[in-house]
């Protein structure tokens, strides 16, 4: 699967390796979709599991969005990487899997993250005026949107 | 309200008898209303914004975050061991599951093997645990749609359960009955017995609880053709568990990805054909009678000897991830962790069932009834606490 993914991207999959018995590949986001799309069509990747991200501060690409996907006639899962700085934007998966929609808001909302084409790119779990995005490495554990917290709960720290 | 003190008998009328009927109102059809998240029958803190024609559904929004507590964001600050027991408080009526997962991700990573009595353990728990949850599903989810008795029934039976749990662990919800490399506790004195004590007790109660529901004219009209969803739909918005199940997809990660002790044990993937709320109830109520089954097995054949694996007392993984998902009650629960090489995560992401299930709700009640969204917001079986972690 992988040398024909290759011989039709060459170097836009950067690698594709497996570790613990788990597959994955990194792949250059401008094909992202594409090949996500292709995986659902014609590897029988129906089912998208997940999409989380990383974040590596001291990186120049600061950010890993990962889709987690898995075949129902093959029982097996792969991992697709891809690899933005900061600021950039990846295209969205909803169109592939209606699944994603709620999984990159929610990747939105805690690194900060933008979807190109998501049809309702909002915060999901925090507040929709919040400040911060609170899975990147830099936001403290004990920080918080003072300013949010003062005007909407009416006191003067959450902690 | 009306100035009572006036002789204008107009000004004791409402609006809708003065003959001029309340445009804002009786001349609109769309109604946009708000369910929740103070609202008994949301399960938690759940909220729904409902747009309506009459009494029929147009379309919803879930709005959540209300019991977000940053638990990924907590699990980057603690060591391995120590986020153990943040995990119980996401689906806190399925604690042992949560534990279960987490705890054997982490063995992955680790490249450790659980000994088969730990895991003959944890199979014990983890399904007596899927049966306390079904229980509770069962019983709330009768009482929104109107049956007030299974609540009972089943509170007073998931008790029993809880009690082994106490019993084994000192503690009834919140277990944190695992830890990374199989287990801390011995069973006690007698736990085979009472287990076995147990599904004795059990499996006529469940009986009880369909005689009271199945065939329960009320009951089958209330879920028959409520909240169908298509096995189409459901994999494409990636539903799993036992809603998948009743749509007529035969897979269960317990067989499709054997872990713990699983391929060990004999037992069946109930499914439904229609995937509708009635159809669900019956998945269900299966599931229960398959775990009994499994419980009994592995009471039966428990081997002896030791319960936990050469763990390393500082845990610290090689650099590397993994992604281990495990069948909950509520469907896939999965963990990506990523290690950096240090005894803290670098990052653990939950892949919660109930957050990626909840959102089939819109598509589930459109076109239904308001009294219907009650019922599927209940057959989809949701656990705030994991929602939103």
């Amino acid at each position: 699967m992988v040398a024909k993914l290759k011989g039709q991207y060459g170097s836009g999959i950067r690698e594709a390796s497996t570790y613990l018995g788990q597959n994955y590949m990194v792949v250059e986001p401008s094909i992202i979709v594409e090949l996500l799309q292709i995986l659902r069509d014609r590897e029988q990747f129906d089912y998208c599991v997940d999409v989380t991200a990383l974040h590596y501060p001291q990186r120049e690409k600061q950010f890993d969005v990962i889709w987690i996907l898995y075949s129902f006639p093959r029982n097996e899962r792969i991992r697709v990487k891809t690899m933005i700085a900061d600021g950039e934007t990846v295209p969205s998966s909803v169109t592939v899997w209606p699944a994603a929609n709620w999984l990159e808001r929610e990747v939105y909302d805690m690194f900060g993250i933008r979807f190109d084409g998501h049809p309702n790119l909002k915060r999901i779990l925090l507040p929709d005026g919040w400040k911060g995005h609170p899975l990147r490495k830099d936001y403290g554990i004990i920080q918080q949107d003072q300013e949010w917290v003062q005007i909407n709960l009416g006191i003067e720290s959450g902690q | 309200m009306p100035d009572r003190t006036t002789t204008d008998p107009t000004t004791y009328l409402s609006h809708l008898e003065l003959g001029e009927p309340d445009k804002t109102f009786l001349d609109s059809n769309e109604l946009i209303i708000n369910m929740g998240p103070q609202h008994p029958a949301t399960h938690g803190v759940l909220r729904v914004i409902l747009k309506l024609d009459g009494e029929k559904v147009l379309g919803t929004e879930c709005v959540i975050g209300y019991l977000h507590r940053g638990v990924e964001k907590i699990a980057e600050h603690r060591t391995y061991a120590m986020f153990n027991p943040y995990v119980d408080r996401m689906d806190y009526v399925a604690a042992v599951s949560n534990g279960l997962g987490y705890c054997e991700a982490v063995e992955k990573l680790l490249n450790v093997e659980a000994p088969p009595r730990a895991r003959y353990i944890r199979v014990i728990l983890t399904e007596l645990n899927r049966l306390a949850s079904h229980m509770l599903w069962l019983g709330t989810h009768a009482l929104d749609i109107g049956a007030i008795t299974p609540l009972f029934y089943t509170f007073r039976d998931r008790e029993e359960i809880l009690k082994i749990f106490e019993k084994y662990c000192g503690a009834r919800l919140t277990t944190h009955a695992f830890r990374i490399g199989g287990c801390l506790y011995e069973t006690y004195e007698g736990f085979e017995g009472e287990v076995k004590k147990f599904l004795d007790f059990v499996t006529p109660k469940i009986d009880e609880y369909e005689e009271l529901l199945t065939t329960n004219r009320i009951w089958v009209e209330r879920t028959r053709g409520v909240g169908v969803i298509s096995e189409k739909d459901c994999i494409a918005l990636g539903v799993t568990g036992p809603v998948l199940r009743a749509s007529g997809v035969k897979w269960d990660l317990r067989k499709a990805q054997p872990y713990a002790a699983y391929a060990e044990f004999d037992f069946e993937i109930p499914i439904g054909q229609n995937g509708d709320t009635y159809d669900r109830y019956l998945v269900r109520m299966q599931e229960m009678r398959q775990s009994l089954r499994i419980i009994g097995q592995a009471v039966e054949r428990i081997p002896e000897g030791p319960i936990m694996a050469k763990v390393p007392k500082v845990i610290k993984p090689p650099v590397g991830e993994i992604y281990h998902s495990i069948e909950a009650p509520k469907g896939e629960l999965g963990y990506f962790i990523v290690s950096d090489g240090s005894t803290q995560p670098y990052r653990v992401r939950v892949r919660p069932p109930s957050f990626v299930n909840l959102q089939a709700l819109d598509i589930m009640v459109r076109g239904q009834l308001v009294a219907d969204v009650i019922a599927v917001i209940g057959t989809l079986d949701i656990v705030l606490g994991e929602v939103d972690r």
